[in-house]
């Protein structure tokens, strides 16, 4: 029996633990899937210029993954998720979500297909009992490999010549490919994927070569600046792409204990996932019927005026009457604005003198704002490199 | 075979109820039934050359009045009971608890009769959509009892069996059969929460078993006349097609179409194996699976050679010496064993039926409890549930086993093989799985999550026993859907 000692380490370190530890100057870390992973390791602002002008690394091992794999992998997917996984081709990545029997949202996530059979699912709750009821009546495997799989991200545009000088040609790899890549008589999966917006990679591989491996890529990464970022960074990054977050954009419904705080994909602007013509999966009928009946709830990008960020404010309808709240928000390095994600009543999704009433604290004492809000396209960010095939040698 | 509104699928009391009200509204009905003959439960089955006996329910306790009313069939007088000797008609028995049975009896009558109209209309639904004039007849039947009786009814209506007949009667026969009765079909025994409900539940059908004339056989006839049935047809799949029942294909491959589906068979299988996964939204089909179906009753018959040597033998004979000895027979089946002193009901049908036998010989037809429903090695449980049961029996009937030509033993999961009924009821008749929340919360008005599949078995409210109103209020169901 498996010595169960998991309290002696309520977060468990990493398999880079040791490297990111020493690197980690501000010893500040977060709980991410009950691992300790990185928020920042010394200067925020630096490691966001990174990802927008150099190259970073992030670790991403924490991510809960599950391996797919079986004749009726791709059924089974179809019907547990929004998208169509029967069309994703071998070797190609795509974005997609899950939800219950109401239509409200369970998770997000990458789906990775590495075989006709086998598939694998990135995304950060956990659901194996969702997904092995989903799986009854499919000839189909189901394991969480979350522990057996470690991933770092290395974003950034000189994220390729990076992985160039690493020994890695991704130069012809396309937007959601990826690749198997010999590594020290191993191999490794890239993938150009990413939650930063940018030109990018993710690589997986096993736990045993995650020291290895980041010792190769720091050393090879290093006149570009390669430099390893916390969760801190990656967050305005991911801002400023318009990318969701769980238990932070939206509460997935499996663990939202009021009733009205499910969301479904049509109130989170994830409509285009949904293959409506693929057959059934688990929400349509509730999301067919919402289609019909009009969603309550839209989610919106917006641009705010001044600098001061409005993260948790609540969005009003000609400055009186509550009509949103905002679930992300930044001063955007990038764009030079104050940006902001938030849940919208679907009436007000226009953005029509829609106000956001914003308490600044200032040194103890809340200054009190009711500034007009502008509703904008999502992403606020997307640079043409992040498509760019071959990227650009820099 | 020609195009119909509707096919009903299982061709048990149920399915038949549901489908001869359909045709009274002038729906033209199909009925597949696997089995070689309709009647499901109530079917009767040769079960030894020249000895047949109702398959598994024998007698009834009153059918559904609305059906009762458009399938007139003739009963034998009321039934009596003899309780471990003690001679019983609904509220009249013998011995020193005379009063006191008369008493609980009328009383609990009484709450019994507020409540069954519950059971004739669509259930109770929290969120809303109830038929707001019943409700409110309800509501002033339940007030006309007056306070000390409403709150009497309110003290009594989650408790357990066994604490009433320990606090209203002082004779240990007449508690035992006050504890038998109540947990008959029930994975519970009398100590087990919420059990008198299920007391009150079986009076709210009739005071007394009875017996069609002409058996159980003579019932599903009744039942059957006018229907076109399809025997011998095992319904494999619903065919779904964009979200809706468009038919059903059967075991052979071939296909039928109609307009709707009503299954009258297992609410599990039906949404977990004739539809399928590919159909349903996983929460639902999880839920499925969640719905307790865990059967105690086991069926025991005996080919005799001839009359036994009892006084009474055209009566219903319980042997429950006690509410203690109903408890302890279903202790031991909690944990998958086989009782010591199992507790039984039994009934002679050849008495009142001759030809179900060779003449001059009998069949005794007997429910046993508790038998474990899912033992680990079910030929050795099912051997000493018959050996066990038989010990229990030759007491009552001294030279019992040397009258058996053949003894017949059917635990929970050979009835399931068998007849495909994993319990009494096709999911447990208990508090948690009542009004809104049977089969589940969401299927309570018997229409499902597929367009044009509806549900109409035991399994759906208010629940199983030779009756046949789930049957037809899944009927009304539909046909106010229609409207
Ligand atoms: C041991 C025992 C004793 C009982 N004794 C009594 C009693 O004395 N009195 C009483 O009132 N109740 C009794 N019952 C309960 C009673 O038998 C059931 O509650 C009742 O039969 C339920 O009726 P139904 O029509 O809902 O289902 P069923 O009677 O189970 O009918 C379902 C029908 O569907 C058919 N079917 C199943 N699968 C398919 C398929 N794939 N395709 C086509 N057809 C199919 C079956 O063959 C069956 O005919 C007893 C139950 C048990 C287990």
């Amino acid at each position: 029996m498996t010595p169960f000692r998991h309290y002696e380490t309520p977060l468990m370190p990493t398999p880079l633990h040791t490297r990111t530890a020493p690197l980690n100057r501000l010893n500040r870390w977060g709980n991410w899937a009950g691992c300790m992973t990185p928020l920042c390791f010394g200067d925020v602002d630096m490691e966001y210029t990174a990802i927008r002008n150099a190259a970073t690394l992030y670790d991403l091992c924490a991510m809960v993954k599950y391996r797919i794999i079986g004749n009726e992998a791709a059924d089974f997917l179809n019907r547990l998720t929004l998208r169509n996984a029967a069309k994703l081709a071998v070797g190609a990545v795509h974005y997609t979500a899950w939800c219950d029997d109401d239509g409200k949202l369970l998770d997000d996530g990458t789906l990775f297909r590495k075989g006709l059979q086998d598939f694998l699912l990135c995304c950060q709750e956990r659901h194996l009992p969702w997904l092995l009821d989903s799986a009854k009546g499919f000839e189909v495997s189901i394991v969480e490999v979350s522990n057996q799989v470690a991933a770092l991200s290395l974003q950034g545009p000189c994220s390729a010549s990076v992985l160039s000088a690493a020994g890695f040609d991704v130069w012809g790899l396309k937007p959601f490919r990826m690749g198997d890549f010999p590594f020290q008589g191993g191999t490794l999966t890239l993938s150009r994927t990413g939650f930063t917006g940018d030109l990018g990679y993710e690589l997986w591989f096993a736990p045993d070569q995650a020291l290895a491996l980041w010792d190769h890529l720091m050393e090879a990464g290093a006149p570009w600046g390669l430099r390893p970022i916390g969760s801190d960074a990656l967050n305005l990054a991911r801002i400023e792409a318009g990318f969701l977050i769980p238990n932070m954009d939206f509460i997935p419904a499996h663990q939202a204990l009021r009733e009205d705080r499910t969301r479904s994909p049509l109130e989170m602007g994830l409509d285009w996932l949904i293959d409506w013509d693929k057959g059934h999966f688990t929400g349509r009928r509730a999301l067919v019927a919402e289609r019909a009946r009009g969603s309550d709830w839209a989610f919106v990008g917006l641009d705010i005026p001044g600098n001061v960020s409005a993260e948790g404010s609540i969005l009003y309808h000609n400055q009186k009457r509550e009509v949103g709240m905002i679930t992300a928000a930044a001063w955007s390095p990038a764009l030079k604005a104050s940006i902001a994600l938030a849940q919208v009543r679907a009436r007000h999704a226009r953005g029509a003198n829609l106000w956001v009433e914003i308490y600044a604290l200032r040194e103890l004492q809340y200054a009190k704002l009711m500034l007009p809000v502008r509703v904008v396209e999502r992403p606020f960010f997307n640079p043409p490199r992040r498509r760019a095939t071959p990227p650009a040698r820099v | 075979m020609a195009f119909c509104d509707a096919i009903i699928l299982g061709a048990g009391v149920n399915g038949l109820a549901c489908a001869r009200r359909l045709q009274q509204a002038g729906l033209s009905v199909l009925v597949l039934e696997a089995a070689s003959e309709p009647g499901g439960g109530a079917r009767v089955v040769e079960f030894h050359p020249g000895f047949r006996a109702p398959a598994l329910a024998h007698a009834t306790m009153g059918l559904d009045p609305r059906l009762a009313r458009l399938v007139p069939v003739a009963l034998h007088p009321p039934m009596v009971t003899i309780a471990n000797g003690l001679r019983v008609v609904a509220g009249q028995a013998e011995g020193p608890d005379t009063v006191a049975w008369s008493r609980l009896h009328t009383r609990l009558t009484r709450f019994a009769h507020v409540l069954a109209p519950f059971r004739r209309m669509a259930a109770l639904n929290p969120g809303g959509g109830n038929d707001r004039l019943a409700l409110v007849r309800r509501g002033l039947a339940l007030k006309l009892l007056g306070r000390g009786e409403l709150r009497e009814l309110m003290r009594l209506i989650l408790i357990n069996v066994h604490d009433v007949a320990e606090d209203e009667l002082t004779d240990d026969r007449l508690r035992g059969l006050l504890a038998f009765d109540a947990t008959l079909g029930a994975w519970a025994g009398p100590r087990s929460p919420n059990t008198l409900i299920l007391y009150l539940d079986r009076l709210a059908r009739g005071p007394f078993p009875l017996v069609p004339v002409g058996g159980m056989g003579a019932l599903v006839a009744a039942l059957s006349t006018g229907l076109s049935i399809r025997c011998n047809t095992r319904v494999a799949r619903v065919l779904v097609e964009g979200e809706r029942a468009v038919g059903v294909a059967l075991d052979n491959g071939e296909e039928i179409r109609a307009t709707r589906v009503i299954s009258a068979l297992n609410t599990r299988t039906t949404l977990q194996d004739l539809v399928g996964a590919r159909h349903l939204d996983t929460g639902l089909y999880r839920r499925a699976g969640h719905i307790r179906m865990r059967g105690g009753a086991a069926r025991l018959l005996l080919a005799l050679r001839g009359l036994p040597d009892l006084d009474n033998p055209a009566a219903r004979h319980v042997l429950a010496p006690s509410s203690r000895a109903v408890d302890s027979a279903f202790d031991p089946a909690k944990y998958g064993q086989v009782p010591q002193h199992p507790v039984l009901e039994f009934i002679l049908p050849s008495v009142l039926d001759p030809a179900l036998a060779p003449p001059g010989a009998h069949v005794l037809s007997a429910t046993v409890q508790f038998a474990p429903h899912s033992p680990r090695d079910p030929d050795a449980a099912r051997a000493q549930m018959l050996e066990n049961t038989l010990k229990v029996l030759e007491v009552h009937i001294p030279g019992l086993r040397a009258e058996i030509l053949h003894a017949r033993m059917l635990i929970p999961s050979d009835i399931y093989t068998l007849y495909g009924l994993p319990d009494w009821h096709h999911g447990e008749l208990a508090v948690e799985q009542m009004l809104f929340n049977r089969p589940l919360y969401g299927l309570h008005r018997h229409a499902t999550p597929i367009e044009g599949l509806w549900l109409a078995s035991a399994g759906c409210h208010p629940g199983g026993g030779i009756e046949g109103a789930a049957g037809w209020n899944a009927a009304e169901a539909l046909l106010e859907a229609r409207q």
